[in-house]
Parts: C-alpha cells; structure tokens; sequence
C-alpha cells in the first residue's frame, strides 16, 4: 500500500509541475517550478533503482541547464514580453494535440500484451555490485564508442555555442 | 597486342589536350600535341603491319560496351591485312598532312582548334578502321562525319563553309539512314554485331528473304544494299556527291586529308570489309559496280571544265571512288583496296600541292587567274606534275597499277564489265585531260592574275615542300607492290597480302587481252595529256571555240548536270516549306507552345495558392509537425 | 507494486504536457523549457522499464538522453541569443524568417 501511495504523490505532484512549468507568465517562475520537478523526478528515479541517474539528473539538470536558462533569462532582459499575451493564437489546435497524445498513449498501453523476458540485472544484482559500478561497467564495455562520441557531442556543443552566442566584432 | 589500341588513342589523347587546353595555354603550339600523337599512331600501324604481315590477325575485344539481353556489342579492334593496309594508309598521310598544316595554317586565329579537330578525325577514321564490331564501325563512321562538319565549317564566320558544312552533313544523313538500317537488319538477322560471326554465319541465310510492305525482298540483298547506301552517301557517289566539291570551303589540309584520302574512302573500306556479304548478292554487286562506274565517267566529265582548282581535284576524287567501287562491284576486292591506297597518296599530293599554290596567290583558286608559277614554285610543280602523271596512269607511276588492275578486272568481269570497262576507260582519258589542263592553266603560260600578286609569289615553306616530296615518293612508288603478274612473277604482292580477306580476285581473260587492255589505258592516258597540251599551250583560242560550238554541252558539264539545283526544287525547298509552314507555323507554335507554357502555367498557378501554407512561422510548422505524428501513430493503432 | 503502466501514464502525462507548451506558449524560452520536459517524460519510461525488464540498457540510454540535451540546451540558448541580437523579440509567432 505505500509504494502506491508513494507513487501517487509523486504522480500527481509532478503533473501538477508540470503544468505549472508551462503556464507561468514568468520565465524566471516557470524555471523555479522546473527545479522542483526535477528533484520530484530524481525521487523517482531512487523510487526505481537508479541511484546514479537521480544524482545526475540533480547535478546535470537542476545544476548546469537551469542556471543556464537563468543566465539567457536574465541575459535578455525580458521585462515588457512579461505583460503581454500569455499563448498563441492557435492554442486549441495545441491543446488538442496534446489531448490527442494522451489518448493514444492510453490506448497503446492497453494494447500492450507481451513483455520481453527480464534481462540479468535484476534488483538484487544490482543493490549487489552497486548501481554506480552496474552502470559503470556497461559503459565502459558496451557502449564505449557511444560514450566517446557523446564526448564529442558536448564537444561541438560547446565550441558551437561560443561561436553562436559571441559578439561579432567586426560589425 | 595491347599497345595497339593505342594507335586511335594517342590522336584522342591530343584532341582532349588540344581542345581543354587550347585556348589559353597552347595555342599556337598545338602541333606540338598532334603531330608526335599522330606519328606515334604511324609507328605503331607499322609495328601492327608486320605482325599481320608476318602471318598473325588481332581479335581483342577490350571492353563490353553494350550488354541488353542479346544485344551485346564490345569495344574490340580487329587488325587484319585489310585494316593493316588502311591503317598505314591514314596514319601516314596524316602524319604528313599534320606537318603541312604547320605551316598552311601558321597564323589563324582557331590554330588549335583546327588541330584539336584533325586529332579526332584521325582518331575517328581508326576507330572505324580497327573496330571489329558494326556498331563501332557505325560509331567511327557518325564521327568521321561530324569532324567532316567541323572541318569544312572550321571557318564558320563565312556563310558559304559553314553551309557547306550543313551541306555535308545532311547530304551524309541520307546515306547513314541507310547504312543505320543496314546495321540494324545485320542484327536481326544473325543475332550479332561481330564481323567474325556474321560473315561466318554470312552462308547460312543465303536465299532467305524478309517481307517489306508486303514484298519478299532477299535479306542478303537488303543488306548488302542498306550499307552500300551508307557508302554512297560517305565516299560520295550519284546521288549523294553533291556534298565533296562544296566541302572544298574548308582549309586544304582538310580537303586532303578528309575529302581526298581517308574519310571518302571509308565507303569502299566498308564494302570491302563486307566482302563476305556482299559476294552473296549479285544484285547487290551489280549495283555497286554500276554506281561506281557511272559515278567514275559522270564526275569526270564535270572535272573537264571547271574553274576552281580544288574543285576540279574534289571531281577528280569523286571520280576516283567511283573507279574504286567499279572494282569492288565487280569482285576485285584487293584492286579496289589497290586504288585507295595509292590514290590516297597522289590526291593528298594534289590537295596539297594545290594548298601550296592557293598559299602563294593568297587564296585565289580560279584557275584562269593563274599561270606561269612553274618558275616560282618548282617543288610545288615537280611534285604535282609527279601526281598527275600518277593519276593519268602513266606506266611505272603508282596510279597506273592500281587503275590497270581495275580496268582488266572489269573488263574480265562478263559482258556488264565490258560496258563498265568502256566508261572506265572514257573516264580515264578525261582524268588525264583535266589533271593536265589544271597544271597547263595554273604552271605554264603568262601569268594573269593582279600584278599585286604577282609581286608577293613565292615558294611555300619547307614545313609544307617536305610532306609534298615525301608524297610524291608515295605517289611514284607505292603502287611498286601491286606490279600485275603479267609484268612481274608475283609482283602483286599487295592483292596476296590481301587474300586471305577479300578472296582472289575473279575473272578469267587471255594475255593478249590484258596487253591490250593495259596498252589501251596508257593510250587514252597519253592521249588525254596530249589534248590538254594542244588545247591549253598551243592553240589556247580552241578551248572557246570548243565552247561556242557546243554551248549545250559546255553549259551541262559547267553547270554540273543542274544537280544541285534539281535537288534545291524537288528537296531542300519543299521541305523548308512543310517545316516553316506546317511544323513551324502549327506543330510547334500551337501544339509544342501550347504543352509547354501550359504547364509551368498550370503549376504557377497551383503554387500561387500553395505558397499561402508557408507561413515562415516555427509554431505552425510545429503545429503540422504534431499532428503528422499523430496521423501515423493513429495509422498504427487503428489500421493494425 | 506499483505496475509499469503507471509509470508509463505518468510518463505520457508529462509528455503530453510538454506538448502542449510546445505548441502554444509564445515565449520562445518557455518552449525551450517544454522540450527539456518532454525529454524528462522520455527518461521517466525509460527509467521504468529499465527496472521493470531488469535489463541496465535503459539508464544507459537515459544517460545519453541527458547528455544531448545538456548540449541542445547549450546551442539552442546560444541560437536564441545570437537570434535576439539581431532582432529583439522572443515571441514565436513573431518570428518567420522562414518564410522565403
């Protein structure tokens, strides 16, 4: 009975964040809300097993995006976009999309019938070896040229966004 | 056996560097390219003359050009005595010519081009020559003439060579249709493009007969009568020969090389090298004996009174070919090959040595403006009085046995070659009559042109006397190789070489016969020289009066039978009409128009109302984006 | 125990939110914001059937998806500044340079 509990909380407090993220005037309030909802979902995250990810989803997320959302916020310097209209003209057409997504999500999940037999990482392997060192070894093995690509990613992203964001001193 | 096929690359190689490079960076370097491409394709044409000499044939297939179903042609070069002798044939005058050119085109303003244009004709006369296969032969044959319409059209700002030019072009789409058919019919009937297969297969359909229209024509017949069209059209036969004397519009060294010694000769190569087939259907060699024969006195005649000193040689040529088809059309192959060859060598001479005059007058070519340049021009003269003698058929000389052989093979060739024989030999008095009226009007006598000229005569350079002398050993000696048994225990050694292609030549006839056939054609010979002397040194008023007293006469030959002018009525202007009026004026302005403004119309006008979704703004393409994705989610779900 | 399809409903919940901040809010970092929530949903059911199945590969995937968005974020907010540079506005519908 308490995990169900647990879960409900969870369940309705981020999707009430979540729609809290998206209406707010405030880009400032909407990145605060969004702070919250990324330690509820890091909660989750432990709720599930996976220690390493909460950590990062603390440190990554909340740590480095959102100050970086803060800094472009405060960078622009928004005050008069504030007063004016909230949505787009074409708000219904959006809001059915979404509707439309949760309706199919809800239909798929009722399709869904047959489940893959359950790998060899099973709670007790993992709380075992340790969830950081499960996840380090799969890493390092498997999945080390994704790994080292996605060094390069953040490579580019870095170079790119100093060469996107810089001043043009010629002009 | 490979590095021959680099003999047509090497004059390919020169005309891609020639024309990329030309304009900017060679320019009047471009023999530079040209000439050492061309002479290396010489040495080794020597090189593949006496492996084939020395008893080999060379059947490479290099690479497989066209693989449709049955329908599978190489590119393969077949090199036998027959392409041996072409082959040296076209190397070595074009080497020469190439060398003359130096020196005759010095100074224009397309030196490059003209080069660059040389090199591919070259390559493309080989092409035809070597190629084992018909479509590569039909390949070579469409280049030959596409460089004959850049040649003769090379000084295109003149309106008159670049009409000359269509002219050839046209002129040789009539004979092409023809030969494509010709090809194609080869196709169909023996499942294959290779000479090997076709001419060994060649005994099988003997007999069998295709339905045109209803009618049972003999396939054999057909073919051989469809690729005859294509020689017609090619070495320019009646009645597709108009296009030879108005390709004179091009530079000389074009006139030599294209109108006089090789590509005009591809028709008899051709024919020669479908000996097989052709020696089938005597329908078909009675209408190439004919066509030669007829061709032979009608072109002759035509030369007798001419004014223009290239055209008269362009008669000549055409003149020539006919005697080379007489012989082919009455079985003897390796005569006819015989004449080629040595022809090639004096009418290249005549050309240019012609050049070299034109040179000197600064592009006078009226005869009657002449006169007197023996003493100017002594190199130029020797050597054209050398090709004359040759052409007239004076014995020793190459031309008379070549010209001997083909009048003795026609005469031994039935009751149809007697009459063929009677015109060959009418037509050889006129060869001699006007090659020596040409020298008699233009070496000897008085000058007349304007004093201006005469102040500026002069010798041509060494770069063009050269290849003259070298031609004229060519034009004195060549014919030494096909000395008739009669004169010589196996002095013909060219007609053996040729054997074991084009078959030992047919015809029976006594000794007493050949000596007096022989003695017969170095009579008409002299006596053609004599008439011109007596006309045209001695009693120079007897030529007008000739004229006043057969004015009809004069003015038909003068006038060149009205051929041109018939085929202006009855052709070209009836069909300008149609095109202007009916496809022109209706077919292409409504039809034509109409489709192809009506549909950009059409689409303009759709876009005009589509261009309305393209907003510009990121959240309607999101919008749309969305909503994409639910349609396939909800094809997934619902459709499943 | 709580069932996967929970998780997976809260998932699309969240998903489906993003949405539609995507679609209609005007303010162009509020849209930003609703990609970084839409990505969070993708990981929450990846997280989920990750320990449902028992299998690591869905926290490894989860860990890239992290990755990439830390550098989307970094570019998109680089464009976004590069862009209000040159014309100062964030509102979406206000933007249509793409429009030729």
């Amino acid at each position: 009975m308490l995990p169900e509990l647990f879960f409900a909380y969870f369940a309705v407090t981020i999707t009430g964040l979540s729609i809290l993220v998206i209406t707010r005037k405030n880009p400032v309030h909407s990145v605060l809300w969004m702070l919250v909802l990324f330690i509820h979902i890091a909660a989750l995250y432990v709720f599930l097993n996976a220690e390493f990810l909460a950590a990062v989803q603390i440190i990554v997320y909340a740590g480095a995006i959102l100050v970086l959302f803060l800094f472009v916020i405060m960078l622009l310097n928004l005050r008069k976009e504030e007063i004016e209209q909230k949505f787009q003209k074409q708000w219904p057409l959006g809001m059915l999309a979404g509707t439309l997504f949760i309706l199919f999500f809800v239909i798929i999940l009722n399709k869904f019938a047959v489940f893959p037999a359950p790998g060899e990482y099973s709670i007790q392997a993992i709380q075992g070896e340790g969830n950081i060192m499960v996840i380090g070894k799969v890493l390092y093995t498997e999945y080390l040229l994704p790994f080292e690509i996605a060094s390069l990613v953040l490579l580019v992203a870095i170079i790119g966004a100093v060469v996107l964001a810089k001043k043009k001193i010629s002009e | 056996m490979l590095e021959y096929t680099l003999i047509p690359l090497l004059p390919l190689i020169a005309f891609v560097i020639n024309i990329i490079f030309g304009r900017n960076y060679i320019k009047d370097k471009a023999h530079w390219v040209s000439v050492p491409a061309v002479i290396g394709s010489f040495v080794l044409a020597v090189a593949a003359f006496m492996d084939v000499q020395s008893g080999k044939v060379i059947n490479i297939n290099l690479y497989r050009w066209i693989v449709s179903g049955d329908f599978n042609v190489p590119i393969g070069f077949l090199i036998d005595p027959l392409t041996a002798v072409m082959l040296i044939v076209v190397t070595s005058i074009s080497s020469l010519i190439f060398i003359y050119s130096i020196g005759y085109m010095h100074g224009d303003k397309g030196y490059y081009r003209f080069f660059a244009y040389l090199s591919l004709f070259v390559f493309s006369m080989l092409t035809l020559v070597m190629s084992n296969n018909f479509l590569l032969l039909y390949f070579g044959w469409e280049a030959v003439g596409l460089c004959s319409y850049f040649l003769i059209g090379f000084w295109f700002d003149k309106k008159s060579a670049a009409n000359a030019g269509k002219k050839a072009f046209i002129v040789n789409r009539f004979g092409d249709f023809g030969f494509g058919l010709g090809v194609i019919l080869v196709f169909l009937t023996f499942g294959s493009l290779e000479y090997t297969k076709v001419f060994s297969d060649a005994g099988s359909v003997i007999g069998k007969t295709i339905s045109i229209f209803g009618y049972e024509v003999n396939t054999i017949t057909l073919i051989c009568l469809l690729l005859f069209c294509g020689a017609v059209g090619k070495s320019a036969q009646l009645p597709l020969h108009v296009w030879l004397p108005d390709a004179m519009e091009g530079p000389t060294p074009v006139s030599a090389l294209i109108h006089a010694a090789t590509m005009v000769t591809a028709g008899v190569f051709m024919v020669a090298r479908c000996n097989p087939l052709f020696s089938l259907s005597h329908t078909a060699m009675t209408t190439v004996a004919v066509v030669g024969g007829v061709t032979s006195i009608f072109a002759a005649s035509i030369g007798l009174v001419q004014n223009d000193i290239k055209r008269i040689i362009a008669y000549s040529t055409v003149s020539q070919l006919g005697y080379m088809f007489l012989a082919l059309g009455v079985g003897a192959y390796s005569a006819g090959i015989f004449h080629l060859y040595t022809h090639a060598y004096f009418k290249a001479l005549l050309f240019l040595g012609s050049g070299s005059v034109i040179h000197a007058l600064h592009d006078e070519m009226n005869i009657q403006k002449m006169g007197g340049l023996k003493k100017y021009m002594p190199v130029t003269y020797w050597t054209f009085i050398a090709a004359s003698l040759s052409i007239a058929g004076i014995p020793g000389l190459a031309g008379f046995f070549s010209k001997d052989e083909i009048l003795w093979r026609a005469y031994a060739g039935g009751d149809a070659g007697r009459w063929l024989w009677l015109l060959a030999t009418i037509a050889a008095f006129m060869t001699a009559f006007y090659s020596f009226r040409l020298i008699f009007l233009t070496f000897h006598g008085k000058f007349r042109g304007t004093h201006e000229q005469e102040h500026h005569l002069h010798e041509s350079p060494s770069v063009m006397t050269i290849p003259l002398i070298f031609l004229a050993i060519g034009a004195v000696a060549s014919g030494w190789v096909g000395i008739p048994p009669l004169l010589m225990e196996h002095g013909d050694r060219i007609g053996e070489f040729l054997a074991p292609v084009l078959g030992p030549p047919k015809g029976e006839g006594s000794h007493a016969e050949e000596w007096m056939v022989m003695g017969l054609s170095v009579f008409v010979g002299l006596a053609g020289i004599f008439t011109a002397y007596i006309m045209y040194l001695k009693k120079t008023e007897l030529p007008y009066k000739i004229g006043e007293k057969f004015q009809a006469v004069y003015k038909l030959l003068y006038n060149k039978y009205w051929i041109d002018e018939l085929y202006d009525k009855t052709i070209v202007r009836p069909v300008l009409s149609v095109s202007e009026k009916i496809i022109l004026g209706f077919f292409d302005a409504k039809i034509i128009e109409g489709v192809v403004n009506g549909v950009p119309n059409l689409i303009g006008a759709f876009s005009q109302r589509l261009r309305k979704i393209q907003t510009g703004m990121l959240s309607h393409y999101a919008v749309a984006m969305a909503l994409g994705v639910l349609v396939i989610i909800g094809a997934v779900i619902f459709l499943k | 125990m709580v069932p996967l399809s929970w998780y997976i409903m809260l998932s699309a919940v969240v998903f489906s939110i993003g949405v539609i901040g995507f679609l209609t809010r005007r303010n162009l970092i509020i849209v930003f914001i609703s990609v970084e929530l839409m990505l969070n949903a993708a990981n929450i059911s990846l997280v989920a059937f990750s320990h449902y199945l028992q299998s690591i590969k869905g926290q490894i995937m989860v860990f890239f998806i992290i990755t990439v968005a830390a550098a989307e974020a970094a570019i998109g907010l680089a464009i976004l500044i590069a862009f209000y540079r040159n014309n100062p506005t964030i509102k979406v519908d206000e933007i249509n340079l793409l429009k030729g």
